[in-house]
């Protein structure tokens, strides 16, 4: 067993032994309280940069599902061609596996990938920490720790995630021939492969474009603003895009990255949470409602209600910190959430907003 | 927000029985908090004296009756109630509100059903209804077709193709269900099955599938969460009851894990639940294939098991919902400042493992299926699995250490064993791996998933690997943490590397928690909060656990904590009395101004509530667990009285290591204990006692008996089979049940006791405060000696006792405590016949009936030990027993119609798996109460009697004239017709089962439900053959008619329904009895 080391930029060091790569890396250390969903979490590009604690103890007991792409160019079972992640931090990794559909072990995979992994730590120890100090930087070194070999901590919010990614060129899913579809522009700021399965499956073409992608000009029916990772700030085109988007009276909708990208197009600010939210039980209440779900998060950003503009206004509200899960234009049929209404890990109650979307398109 | 109302009523579970247990206990006690910090006035049916939720300041009134629709339609006539909540009381209450509905009780008396609608409870109860519901919504369930007689039944088994499943509709915890092969098993179980419902349902069965549950809660304005699901470590087959649970589910990908709670959220929504209720899903393991095997509209076990595990006030919150509120008007009750409105992350896994008595009862059928036969369990919290489970097996206390380092089994075939669970499948998977089985074969015969089965195999080679080490010194540490990170006790460890060397245990155990320490392996104190350390808990519900670093709380070390031990597991002879027991104890700490701990690890308690104390270890009861804790904890002292027997057993080995254990010190719970001490003591102060001798060979027995003439009492000190102890009434009887259950030896003596026929058996429970006694209670058994004490009809105060009796059982007691120099609770035993007294037993710690003389005589005996273990001041209480115008009867139920084939009848080793407790105005309508409390029925018009020795057809002479006055038809076996007629009885003769040739046969006469009561007296108190007494008792029972086996009670019983009509009995509240 290979020694590892996890050193926070607070000096604190956590030691366990390696089950991934035997690389080391340094990012943003988040920790993540779902309980199930490991293959998805890593390959959602949200989570780029980022070195994911998860707090559940027992990791890799259904293994890693096999990575097969499907017909429209989609992974059947992940949601990305890799993984994103940077490292993965658990408590009690589990090399045997048993579950009908996997392949591997998640450590084989991790390998594959090139992505290292710790076990043996105190994750609730770390939780504790990144909760009172807030998330902060830190590396992961496997095998003996040497003064100056470490790799360096950058600034996770000088770096533009999205631009790392986003797609490069205009992809297309979904059309076919003779059937007069509605046609969705997807701003992909690091999209995870399910939204664009809840698109597809309500008989929609998707338009997939890149983060920076000016699609004012194409003929499109909806906008549809993916999630993705990193600072919202470092995305200034997206938002110039999105702001000339919203002069017109198509459809628009965003999720996670694409919420906070909306609020800053029309006129808000983003400030970082302390410690994010990332889980599969965050509880939202759609605003003048007495309707709550339980959603799926990944997010270490939110939009300021209180900048809001006077077109604009709150649609759910976290339940917990009161902090934004969605706005939505008063007059224009504008809106998006904070939360994960394709799930991909997590609890599926929200995916109406596709339906929602889809109707007004 | 809520609605408007101003008292509602709650409908308890009744005596603990298998398959309704304390689980109803802690969550009708939640309710009624819920219910009381609204301000409504709460009413309370429940007979189970026993209870936390029947104590002072819990409910607002408490009335101590059956709950079936009879009485409960009284009280709601006397109390008139706006609102009803059915759903915290488990089957009992569920389906007495049914009936209540449907007869048009509530609507008659304007009394509103709060939470779920009784339609939808219809809904899920009745399987048809259940399945086209869920068809509405294309939810798959288990093709089942309910049939009304046993030929549909045969038509219905040849059409889905064996192996199917019987199950009797509306009937709880499985009772009458099973598995059958064949059209010959199937009839057996058919007839059985309807004999508990008019309406029977054949399934096909699914064996092998994965089976898991989820929690589910939804308010009335649609919003739903799901706050735990669980994965069974045994497949589908063996009652989830039966079940090793682990939470949160194991081997479930994101996808299985939210298509499953996807559906459970479809299904509640449609079926329109209010509150909160379970679904149980057979999952395929091999694709994502999966069928609804039920909904339980309520709470359930599955729900009190997922509020501990999550900590998640299931029932507190279900009941706010059937008020009227929101999920989003409360508030996460561990952290308070988060919303209700969530499901619980966890991070953590815990183990939930049943704990079984079949060794109590006679040719009990010993494997698992999908009845429930466990009479209590335990949960364990880990980081690893293995942690967890290792910890569970301990927990269950049947002398396990854990996965490994065990008695050696002896198993014949281990095949059969892993294909054909018993009580012991998780020793003989074990066993298994030692015996070079893989993981592929375990699983081919199981089904169990490999992932548990490989998990499994690394604590074997853990344990190998220890094995490997011939010291302590050698282990490295990364495999000395390793082990302890898999849950491996002290014990296990000192046993794998001391191997055969190892002599004492308990010396063991101190070597290696001091290399341990030496080496700075200590486990840390982890705090269950709900959302995985994203906010702060507000609470302090803790675990211990070596995968760690950090602890989660602070120790201040000011000594201002008192640690309460709890009870441990529900078990024959320990049970909701002593959870009770604990919770006052910890409410007197709290309300004199020290912090309260408590440890335990019972599921099913109310002690183990996180806001019942200022913390909650929910750990083991081990010495090296307790150890671990007091360490960290500091406290000012500990408390080993009021949990029963298990802290009792750990007094000497804590006071060894200087802890301070408040009340009687362990010196004297030692000299109390240990029956060689104790009897000289009793010698020396001049009190009787039954003559004893510790013996080991059989010349030495012969030898004693041929003093003490029989019967005699034998306990051997070890067991191999069948009941622990026996009553031998002759020389042949001796001999075969030391051959059958005990080897004699030197290492292994039996003690045999004289046994002293027709006395009464007198109860003294007490408080005393340094040698002095402060408060008593007498109590005297309905049945003679020889019933054992947690079986037997206590009637309190004493109707027929001496004075001379009572004085000299006082003068006794005295004289026991002051030699003892007792403070804190203790209860003697004691045999009076004539004038004689003997001391049979005494324990200086709170009995079994503490909750109930502390209710009936309302006087808290428990607040008063402990404020005397805290040395504080007492008052002896002006009032005692003698000014009670009133009686109480604590009665016995038992669970033998779960129990296949075991032999229903009363002796020395006990039996019963709940209680009762009565109030009435005389000893008769104490009497019908609690009898009908039971489960026993007033007969209609035909009564079967079988009455045993002629003294004891004597003795119920008196009784079965009034039964003849009354107008009943008797109908009497060979000797008792005889005796009947001898004294100008009337009765008709029917045939035991060996008189083939005759008519009528009083079994037929039973399967033809001519037969309203059961009066059947074994002759003598041995070990029960198969034999006509048998038959008939196991008839009466598996067709669900009532049966009494002994004289006494039976005497009591009758004269109690031939003097009072059930419209006599008065309706009144615990509070009314002044």
């Amino acid at each position: 067993m290979t020694k590892a080391t996890l050193i926070l930029d607070d000096g604190s060091i956590f030691e366990g032994t390696s089950f991934g790569a035997e690389k080391d890396v340094a990012g943003e250390v988040v920790f993540n309280t779902a309980m199930t969903g490991y293959p998805e979490s890593l390959t959602d590009p949200s989570y780029a940069g980022q070195l994911m604690a998860l707090t559940y103890p027992l990791v890799g007991n259904y293994g890693v599902p096999p990575f097969s792409i499907e017909k429209n160019g989609i992974p059947g079972f992940m949601e990305s061609a890799k993984i994103h992640a940077d490292a993965i931090i658990v408590s009690d990794y589990s090399e045997d596996f048993s579950h009908w559909n996997a392949v591997e072990s998640l450590g084989d995979w991790l390998k594959r990938e090139g992505v290292p992994g710790i076990t043996g730590i105190d994750t609730r120890a770390l939780t504790k920490k990144l909760r009172e100090h807030g998330v902060m930087m830190g590396k992961l070194i496997i095998g003996e720790v040497e003064e100056g070999k470490q790799p360096a901590a950058g600034n996770y919010e000088e770096i533009n995630y999205v631009d790392r990614v986003s797609c490069k060129e205009v992809l297309t899913y979904g059309e076919s021939q003779g059937e007069a579809k509605k046609r969705v522009v997807l701003v992909d700021c690091g999209v995870k492969a399910n939204i664009i399965r809840c698109l597809l499956k309500r008989n929609v073409t998707v338009i997939r474009v890149p983060w920076n992608y000016d699609f004012n000009g194409m003929d499109y029916d909806g906008l549809f603003i993916s999630n993705g990772p990193g600072d919202p700030d470092t995305c200034d085109a997206a938002v110039q895009n999105i702001r000339k988007a919203l002069q017109g009276d198509k459809p628009i909708c965003g999720i996670c990255m694409g919420n906070q990208l909306l609020a800053k197009a029309g006129g808000a600010t983003i400030y970082k949470l302390k410690y994010g939210h990332r889980s599969h039980n965050q509880p939202v209440r759609m605003v003048g409602t007495e309707k709550c779900f339980v959603t799926s998060q990944n997010h270490g950003y939110a939009v300021d209600n209180d900048t809001l503009g006077d077109d604009w206004e709150p649609l759910f509200i976290n339940m917990n910190d009161g902090t934004n899960e969605g706005i939505r234009h008063k007059t224009k049929p504008f809106f998006s959430a904070q939360f994960h209404p394709e799930a991909c890990s997590g609890p599926t109650d929200t995916e109406f907003i596709f339906d929602r979307f889809v109707a007004l398109l | 927000m809520r609605e408007d109302i101003k008292k509602v009523l709650i409908l308890g579970s009744g005596a603990l029985k298998i398959g309704e247990a304390g689980e109803f206990d802690y969550s009708g006690s939640q309710a009624l908090k819920a219910i009381k910090e609204e301000g409504i006035h709460t009413v309370l049916i429940n007979p189970n004296i026993a209870t936390v939720q029947t104590s002072e300041g819990v409910a607002d009134t408490v009335y101590f009756l059956p709950v079936t629709p009879f009485f409960v339609e009284k009280v709601i006539e006397k109390e008139r109630p706006e609102g009803i909540l059915l759903a915290f009381g488990g089957q009992t209450a569920l389906n007495c509100g049914v009936a209540l509905y449907q007869s048009g009780v509530l609507e008659k008396y304007n009394v509103r059903v709060l939470g779920t609608p009784v339609q939808a409870i219809m809904d899920t109860e009745d399987r048809e209804l259940f399945v086209r519901k869920l068809d509405e919504i294309d939810v798959k369930t288990i093709k089942s077709e309910a049939v009304e007689n046993l030929a549909d039944a045969r038509r219905a088994a040849r059409e889905l193709g064996y192996p199917v499943i019987i199950r009797a509709a509306y009937a709880l915890g499985g009772l009458g269900s099973g598995f059958c092969d064949n059209e010959e098993e199937l009839d057996v179980l058919v007839e059985k099955a309807f004999s508990f419902s008019p309406q029977v349902l054949v399934e096909k069965s699914l064996k092998g599938w994965k089976e898991v549950e989820y929690e589910v809660v939804r308010d009335r304005f649609d919003n739903c969460i799901t706050v735990c699901n669980m994965e069974n470590f045994d497949p589908l087959g063996i009652h989830t009851g039966e079940s090793i649970v682990i939470a949160p589910s194991q081997t479930l990908s994101n996808t299985d894990y939210h298509k499953l709670r996807e559906l459970a959220i479809r299904i509640i929504r449609h079926i329109g639940i209010v509150g909160e209720c379970n679904v149980q899903y057979a999952y395929d393991p091999e694709s994502e294939d999966y069928r609804v095997i039920e909904v339980n509209a309520r709470l359930s076990r599955s729900s009190a098991l997922a509020s501990k595990a999550t900590g998640y006030p299931l029932a507190f919150v279900a009941a706010k919902l059937g008020l009227g509120y929101g999920l989003f008007d409360l508030k996460n009750s561990v952290t308070k400042t988060t919303s209700a409105f969530f499901e619980p992350a966890l991070d953590y896994v815990v183990c939930k493992i049943p704990r079984w008595d079949l060794g109590k009862f006679h040719g009990v059928a010993r494997e698992l299926g999908s009845s429930m036969k466990s009479v209590g369990e335990v949960m364990a919290i880990g980081r690893t699995f293995e942690e967890a489970i290792q910890k569970g097996l301990r927990m269950i206390g049947q002398g396990m250490h854990g996965f490994v380092e065990n008695k050696e089994l002896v198993i014949p075939d281990i095949d059969k064993a892993l294909h054909e669970p018993t009580d012991s499948r998780i020793f003989v998977i074990s066993k298994a791996f030692r015996s070079g089985y893989t993981v592929d074969q375990i699983h081919d015969l199981t089904k169990i998933d490999k992932w548990f089965l490989r998990k499994l195999y690394g604590i074997i080679q853990t344990a190998n690997a220890l094995e490997s080490q011939d010291t302590l010194r050698e282990i490295p540490d990364d495999l000395f943490r390793h082990a302890k990170r898999q849950g491996f006790s002290d014990y296990q460890i000192a046993r794998a590397v001391f191997k055969e060397d190892m002599e004492d245990g308990e010396k063991a155990i101190l070597q290696v928690r001091q290399e341990r320490k030496y080496r700075g392996i200590l486990p840390v104190v982890k705090q269950i909060d709900t959302l995985a350390a994203e906010y702060p808990a507000q609470t302090n519900y803790l675990y211990l656990t070596y995968s760690g670093t950090e602890n989660d709380v602070d120790y201040v070390g000011d000594h201002r904590s008192i640690v309460v031990l709890g009870s441990g597991a529900y078990r024959i002879g320990s049970s909701v009395e002593f959870d009770w027991c604990g919770v006052q104890a910890l409410n007197t700490i709290r309300k004199e101004g020290w912090r309260s701990v408590m440890i335990n690890y019972n599921p099913e308690t109310v002690s183990t509530d996180y806001d019942m104390c200022d913390r909650l270890y929910f750990d083991e009861l081990t010495f090296e667990r307790v150890m671990d804790i007091l360490e960290l904890e500091n406290p000012h002292g500990v408390i080993v009285s009021t949990g029963g027997q298990i802290p009792n057993n750990l007094a000497m080995r804590m006071d060894e290591q200087h802890v301070n254990i408040l009340g009687t010190s362990a010196k004297s719970i030692d000299n109390a204990e240990d029956r060689e001490k104790f009897s000289a003591m009793l010698d020396r102060i001049g009190v009787d006692q039954p003559r004893w001798k510790e013996l080991s060979t059989m010349e030495d027995i012969n030898s004693f008996v041929d003093e003490v003439g029989f019967p005699v009492l034998v306990r051997p000190s070890y067991v191999l089979s069948g009941a622990a102890m026996n009553v031998c009434s002759n020389q042949e009887e001796l001999e075969r049940f030391l051959q059958l259950a005990a080897n004699v030896s030197k290492k292994h003596p039996v003690v045999v006791s004289q046994f002293i026929e027709h006395a009464k058996e007198v109860e003294m429970d007490a408080v005393a405060d340094k040698g002095e006694i402060v408060m008593y209670a007498i109590s005297e058994h309905i049945e003679f000696a020889g019933v054992h004490s947690g079986d037997a009809t206590i009637q309190f105060p004493a109707q027929k006792l001496y004075v001379e009796t009572v004085r000299r059982i006082k003068r006794i007691s005295k004289q026991i405590a002051k030699e003892l120099n007792i403070s804190g609770p203790f209860n003697i035993q004691y045999l009076a016949k004539g004038n004689e007294i003997k001391v049979i037993e005494c324990n200086l710690r709170a009995s079994r009936s503490f909750p109930f003389v502390s209710k009936v005589l309302k006087i808290n005996f428990i607040e008063l030990a402990t404020r005397i273990m805290l040395g504080l001041p007492v008052e002896k209480p002006s009032k005692n027993e003698f000014d009670l115008d009133y009686v109480g009867i604590k009665a016995s139920q038992f669970s033998f119609n779960r129990l296949q084939k075991a032999d229903p009848v009363l002796g020395v080793d006990m039996a019963s798996t709940g209680e009762v407790g009565c109030i009435g105005d005389d000893l008769s309508e104490a009497v019908l109460k609690s009898m009908l409390s039971v489960g026993l029925r007033i007969p209609e018009k035909n009564v079967l009697l079988s009455t045993g020795t002629p003294k004891q057809k004597v003795a119920m002479l008196d009784a079965v004239r009034m039964l003849a006055a009354k107008g009943y038809n008797i109908f009497a076996t060979g000797g008792t017709h005889r005796f009947l007629e001898e004294n100008g009885i009337a009765s008709t003769q029917v045939y035991w089962p060996s008189e083939k040739d005759k008519e009528p046969q009083a079994l037929a006469m039973l399967h033809a439900k001519k037969i309203d009561m059961v009066v059947n007296i074994p002759r003598d108190l041995s070990a029960g053959e198969l034999n006509n007494g048998y038959k008939i008792r196991r008839a009466a029972i598996d067709l669900n008619i009532p049966l009494i086996t002994n004289a006494r009670l039976a005497s009591a019983f009758i004269e109690a329904f031939c003097t009072l009509s059930i419209d006599d009995i008065q309706i009144k509240s615990w509070q009314e009895y002044k």
